[in-house]
């Protein structure tokens, strides 16, 4: 049974009421268990769960230590392209908003990677939009031969692919794939996605199932928070994660939670989420499962990212660009959003180091490709 | 106590360490130390070979550290080979703790693979350390494969649960013509001493020390552990007695006068 198909004997309405209902009865029974099910996971994102905030948090801290150490592992994100055919409410990338766009050439995709190198990366995340015709899979397989000269580690952000075109880029050096739904709320991504291929929610839905069944090593889940309801959306996220863990066993598992930001020409988030409920996400994911990857972008400020480096995070990106050629070739390019944390990653590096964590750059080799 | 020798290397410390979630290099390299440990894993996928001056190595750089280079991040024995080939070039060391687990949420080892490729990798010349599970059976083919030692897992990699396998681990020991290496879920120096008491050759710890609140303390706590225990092995513990001695014994009758 392919996700899709469990997903849709679930009612959004019906998942979000019992997650409201949840008791603070719940929420301690959630806390004694070694091992945390969906029912538990909803009571701990429960507003009843608002309340053991700190002993979630202890848990969460104690369970990361105990799976990764004292280590966070570092990566920056590089925006080959923001040409993109699709129209979404949130993003700056979208077709609508008419701002000049650009791909990188080869010569400036070496250059970006020269500069992002420099700064001592070693994991690179690739990002384009979706534009078919001038960014399709050869442009992105292109892009990952000439990355992998440079970086141990290469994912992709791109858009949904089929089953084949991911196993091709594996051929050559792709390692990990996110790839969020958005929202599980099938009527409002349809608002949010009402133009382009993004706007079909089945086959976005479906493409964790062709990426466990291409092989691709690591699949990064996660919606983007302020579209829905975030407890209902991260309800449906952690079901597709413990879907996907069963189903496709050698696949290592991320999860990400970007709250929405600002960006050119974007609606207001529909819904706020604020840093006491972002932490208590962070330590619902972390208590549920002890061996996933939670990943902080610079979406969030440095004061949040100081203070939840020990909380149950376990990779960060830093000094993040988030429009093509940002690092080095065209810095005033068209951006996807406006980041908070604006730090370098020297900095945030000496940040790390002060709160007794390794940084760790590299983990990962070509080798094990 | 006796020195332990696997392969070409005798070795006075019978505590192997990770060198894995230590909140810095400089703490690894201390902890260590304090540890006594004499073989010090490393995963290759953590290393940069062509990085002359690699953080983690520049730290293992003392005379007491040999290096164990494993293949974590290997899904099957064609992997591992090629991994195994590249550490040997890289870290200048046929040694190889041969990690498969091409499951990477709970790390545990592939038994089918494993034996090939520890078949393949003797075959080439290497000194195969393999991480199994606590499977006799497979440690006797091992040993067949060309393992110059075997490394049972004692419960879950990083679980620190102790030795929840220990049923195993005693027929292992038993049977084992090579030495036995506890790895895996020592979360405590009891569990450490324990494994030691019972007759393992020696233990590999990671976890439990590289994430307690004083890492240099506990590498010492588990180097006196590991000694304990072996000296108690050494020594010869006395036997467990399974019930309480009968005030009359059941056959004095025999000895009676009719």
């Amino acid at each position: 049974m392919s996700f899709r198909t469990a997903f849709e004997q679930e009612n959004w309405e019906a998942i979000k009421a019992s997650i409201y209902n949840k008791t603070a009865t719940q929420v301690e029974e959630a806390l004694s268990k070694e091992k945390l099910n969906l029912e538990d996971f909803k009571a701990l994102i429960s507003p009843a769960a608002a309340g053991y905030l700190e002993e979630m948090a202890k848990k969460s801290q104690a369970l990361t230590l105990k799976r990764f150490g004292k280590t966070i592992q570092m990566y920056a994100p590089m925006y080959l392209s923001n040409e993109c055919q699709n129209i979404c409410t949130y993003c700056g990338f979208s077709l609508d908003n008419k701002i000049r766009r650009r791909t990188l050439t080869d010569a400036e995709i070496h250059e970006e990677c020269k500069t992002i190198k420099a700064l001592g990366f070693e994991h690179i995340l690739l990002v384009t939009g979706e534009a078919n015709k001038t960014v399709g899979v050869d442009y992105i397989e292109n892009a990952i031969k000439i990355a992998k000269g440079y970086f141990a580690l290469i994912s992709i952000e791109v858009q949904p692919l089929d089953e084949n075109e991911y196993a091709q880029l594996m051929v050559h050096g792709l390692n990990t794939v996110l790839v969020y739904q958005e929202t599980y709320h099938k009527e409002d991504y349809k608002k949010h996605h009402p133009k382009g291929k993004k706007s079909n929610f089945d086959y976005r839905v479906d493409t964790p199932d062709r990426l466990g069944k291409a092989g691709v090593y690591k699949v990064g889940l996660g919606v983007l928070i302020g579209l829905e309801d975030w407890r209902t959306d991260s309800f449906f996220t952690a079901m597709h994660l413990k879907y996907m863990e069963r189903n496709f066993w050698r696949t290592k598992y991320s999860i990400s939670f970007p709250r929405l930001r600002p960006a050119e020409g974007i609606l207001e988030p529909k819904v706020v989420m604020n840093d006491r409920e972002l932490v208590q996400l962070i330590c619902a994911y972390r208590l549920l499962d002890e061996e996933v990857e939670l990943s902080l972008s610079t979406r969030e400020n440095q004061r949040f990212r100081n203070n939840v480096v020990k909380l149950g995070i376990t990779s960060m990106s830093a000094g993040s660009k988030t429009n093509p050629g940002g690092y080095s070739v065209e810095p005033e390019s068209l951006e996807q959003f406006e980041i908070s944390d604006e730090r370098s990653p020297s900095e945030i590096a000496e940040m790390i180091k002060s709160n007794g964590y390794e940084v760790v750059w590299k983990d990962w080799d070509h080798v094990l490709d | 106590m006796k020195k332990l020798t696997i392969a070409d290397k005798t070795f006075s410390s019978r505590l192997f360490t990770g060198t894995g979630k230590f909140g810095s290099s400089a703490l690894m390299e201390k902890s260590l130390l304090a540890s006594g440990s004499e073989l010090v894993t490393v995963a290759l996928k953590r290393v940069d070979v062509h990085e002359q001056e690699d953080d983690i190595l520049k730290h293992l750089g003392h005379e007491q550290f040999n290096l164990l280079p494993n293949t974590s991040g290997v899904r099957n024995a064609k992997e591992a080979v090629f991994a195994a080939q590249l550490a040997r070039e890289a870290l200048e060391t046929n040694w190889l703790k041969l990690e498969i687990h091409p499951d990477p949420k709970y790390l545990l080892p592939d038994p089918i693979e494993s034996l090939k490729a520890t078949e393949a990798l003797a075959k080439l010349g290497f000194v195969v350390l393999p991480y199994i599970h606590a499977d006799p059976v497979l440690c006797k083919k091992m040993e067949e494969a060309g393992a110059a030692a075997v490394m049972p897992l004692g419960s879950p990699i990083g679980s620190n649960k102790g030795l929840k396998t220990i049923d195993f681990l005693e027929i292992i020991i038993e049977q084992s013509n090579v030495p036995v290496v506890v790895d895996a879920g020592i979360g405590a120096p009891s569990h450490a001493a324990w494994a030691m008491e019972i007759g393992a050759d020696a233990v590999l710890v990671n976890t439990a020390i590289a994430v307690s609140d004083n890492p240099v303390a506990m590498g010492q706590a588990f180097k006196l552990a590991v000694e304990s225990g072996r000296m108690a092995f050494e020594a010869k513990l006395g036997e467990k007695s399974r019930q309480a001695e009968a005030s009359s014994p059941l056959t004095a009758f025999l000895d009676e006068e009719q």
